[in-house]
């Protein structure tokens, strides 16, 4: 008497096993021959952040968390595509939409700013929407010293203004709570002489104060950076050296650190590990495309 | 008084058996957990999307059973024709609605009061597992009570809300009742703009109307403090206060209109 449901009930379990099989041997299949369309910029339907805030009903932090998300992804994949032409156009919107739904979005304004200034192609380089970020990060929390030290970074570091970076610095520095070394890094930018001292220093405060990992770690790129700018500098003179001798630049390192004369002991390596890259037509040394420092500031501005 | 506890308890019985309640909540609870894994995509906000995310399903869920359950509290009685048994027995009118509307009241207390726990189970979970040096870098500690100012308010909207549906459904079909009481909560989320309304329309009379709408539906915007709960901003107990007080207006308006409206309503 029970077999008969038994048995139905087998074959079911059996056809449910055969056609998970097939259904997912298809999905193999159809990935593999699929021709998938070349995604190039990400697609922001609603530029208006009062829109945005408009349709959320209550819900704008939510909101806010996922368009911080996409700002994020959309700077990561963009950074690491491929492509020659990279676009970060739609970064500042993202981060606009993501601070109008939720003003108190500190990150947003923090990270934002080094996003939005970091030098093609690495980011947009766009200091003036760096600084745009952070004014109105200032409006909303007027006495969040933070954003007056990173709008003056963005001026020292990017645009080299040490007249607006100092005024930033000094502005901040008499807000309450503001560190005690605010006001001193405002003279320091200031100093003719000792340009990457201050830089350090800059970078160096950064590192140390910034709450966030992701901040703190663009900092500890930035010493490196500064680092790699110094062992550049360095190894300029063993270049016109080798060119005073042979009236030719190197064709790589190795005629540096073997031949005749031996000028260099080992491959030059950046901090982070990577074998600078050397001109033979003009002499010139950079850190490598591959490199995580490229591009350096000095060779992004001037 | 005897009778509303009856009613109310059976909503809430029924609510029980419901299972569509259950796997609403158990929904929220699942956002609430899978938001560990959305909190991995972005630079160091886990415990902001965490809380974020809790809230605003505890209120989205809320708001479905509110709306959903409010609406049929009447109406499946209606037409299931169970309500001539029930106004058969020394029931009135008014206690049916009240009764209908203080056991859908307690059920979404109880629902959220579940969602609190599971929320504050999952920031315990992230609380514990997260290394001190990087705690220095959270707005406000991940078991913060202040949230609970935030579900406290979350349960007015809800009880605001549940009201309108009853309300709704004692005078139209449900459908209609959804989509009004929908508007009731979009309208009460507008509601600075509706009042601010003369500072993009060049109108003489229609800032007038908006303003007027403005001060006749309730205003639940000032009940949503989960952002500033969020990044450990201070929520005044005296805001509350006037914020719960203007909702608890409100509801007994409704409820008084849900009451005059039912006892005319021909049921035959």
């Amino acid at each position: 008497m029970g077999t008969r449901p038994a048995k139905h009930s087998a074959v079911l379990w059996v056809a449910l096993v055969v056609l998970l099989v097939s259904a997912t041997t298809m999905q193999v299949v159809v990935e593999g021959k699929l021709q998938r369309p070349v995604m190039t910029t990400g697609v922001n339907w609603i530029q208006s952040p009062g829109l945005m805030r408009r349709l959320t009903f209550g819900f704008n932090a939510i909101w806010a968390d996922i368009y911080w998300i996409r700002a994020v992804q959309y700077y990561g994949s963009t950074k690491l595509s491929v492509d020659e032409k990279k676009n970060y156009d739609q970064l500042y919107p993202l981060l606009d939409i993501t601070t109008s739904l939720d003003p108190h979005f500190n990150i947003a304004y923090r990270f934002g700013s080094i996003l939005l200034s970091e030098g093609y192609p690495n980011g947009p380089g766009n200091t003036d929407q760096a600084i745009m970020l952070l004014e109105k990060g200032i409006r909303e929390m007027p006495n969040k010293w933070q954003y007056y030290h990173d709008a003056g970074f963005v001026e020292y570091w990017w645009r080299r203004d040490p007249r607006a970076s100092s005024d930033w610095f000094l502005r901040g520095a008499q807000l309450p709570g503001a560190p005690n070394w605010l006001q001193p890094l405002a003279a320091s930018v200031l100093a003719e002489h000792g340009e990457r001292e201050a830089s350090r220093a800059l970078w160096i405060q950064l590192a140390s104060t910034a709450e966030h990992h992701w901040i703190r770690e663009a900092a500890k790129r930035g010493l490196m950076q500064l680092d790699a700018e110094a062992d550049i500098e360095s190894l300029e003179p063993f270049i016109h050296k080798f060119f005073d001798m042979n009236g030719r630049f190197p064709k790589g390192w190795q005629e540096l650190t073997g031949g005749p004369v031996k000028m260099l002991r080992n491959l030059p390596r950046d901090p982070a590990g990577y074998i600078y890259d050397l001109d033979p037509v003009s002499g010139s040394v950079d850190v490598a495309r591959d490199s995580p420092l490229y591009p350096l500031r000095s060779r992004v501005r001037g | 008084m005897r009778s509303i506890a009856i009613i109310a308890g059976g909503v809430f019985r029924d609510s029980i058996r419901d299972r569509i309640g259950y796997g609403l909540v158990f929904f929220s609870i699942l956002l609430m957990a899978s938001s560990f894994l959305l909190a991995q995509l972005t630079a160091g906000q886990d415990v902001k999307i965490i809380k974020d995310l809790g809230l605003a399903s505890a209120s989205m869920i809320g708001l479905f059973i509110a709306i959903f359950f409010g609406i049929g509290l009447v109406t499946k009685e209606v037409e299931r024709r169970s309500i001539y048994s029930l106004l058969s027995k020394p029931v009135t009118r008014s206690q049916f609605v009240i009764g209908k509307y203080l056991g859908l009241v307690l059920t979404l207390l109880i629902n959220l009061s579940v969602m609190v726990v599971a929320f504050y189970a999952v920031l315990w979970y992230l609380d514990f597992t997260t290394l001190p040096g990087a705690k220095a870098a959270w707005e406000a500690p991940a078991m913060d009570p202040r949230m609970l100012k935030a579900f406290a308010l979350i349960g007015v909207e809800l009880m605001l809300i549940t009201a309108a549906a009853i309300f709704f459904s004692t005078f139209s079909s449900p459908f209609l009742s959804v989509a009004m009481t929908f508007a009731v909560y979009v309208i009460g989320h507008f509601g600075e703009d509706l009042k601010n309304i003369n500072s993009i329309v060049k109108s003489m009379v229609l800032p007038y109307i908006t303003k007027g709408v403005y001060y006749v539906m309730p205003n639940l915007s000032a009940l949503d403090v989960k952002a500033a709960v969020v990044h450990g901003l201070p929520v005044s107990g005296t805001s509350m206060m006037l914020a719960t007080t203007s909702c608890l207006l409100y509801i007994a308006t409704l409820l008084v209109g849900s009451i005059l409206i039912f006892s005319r309503r021909d049921l035959k």
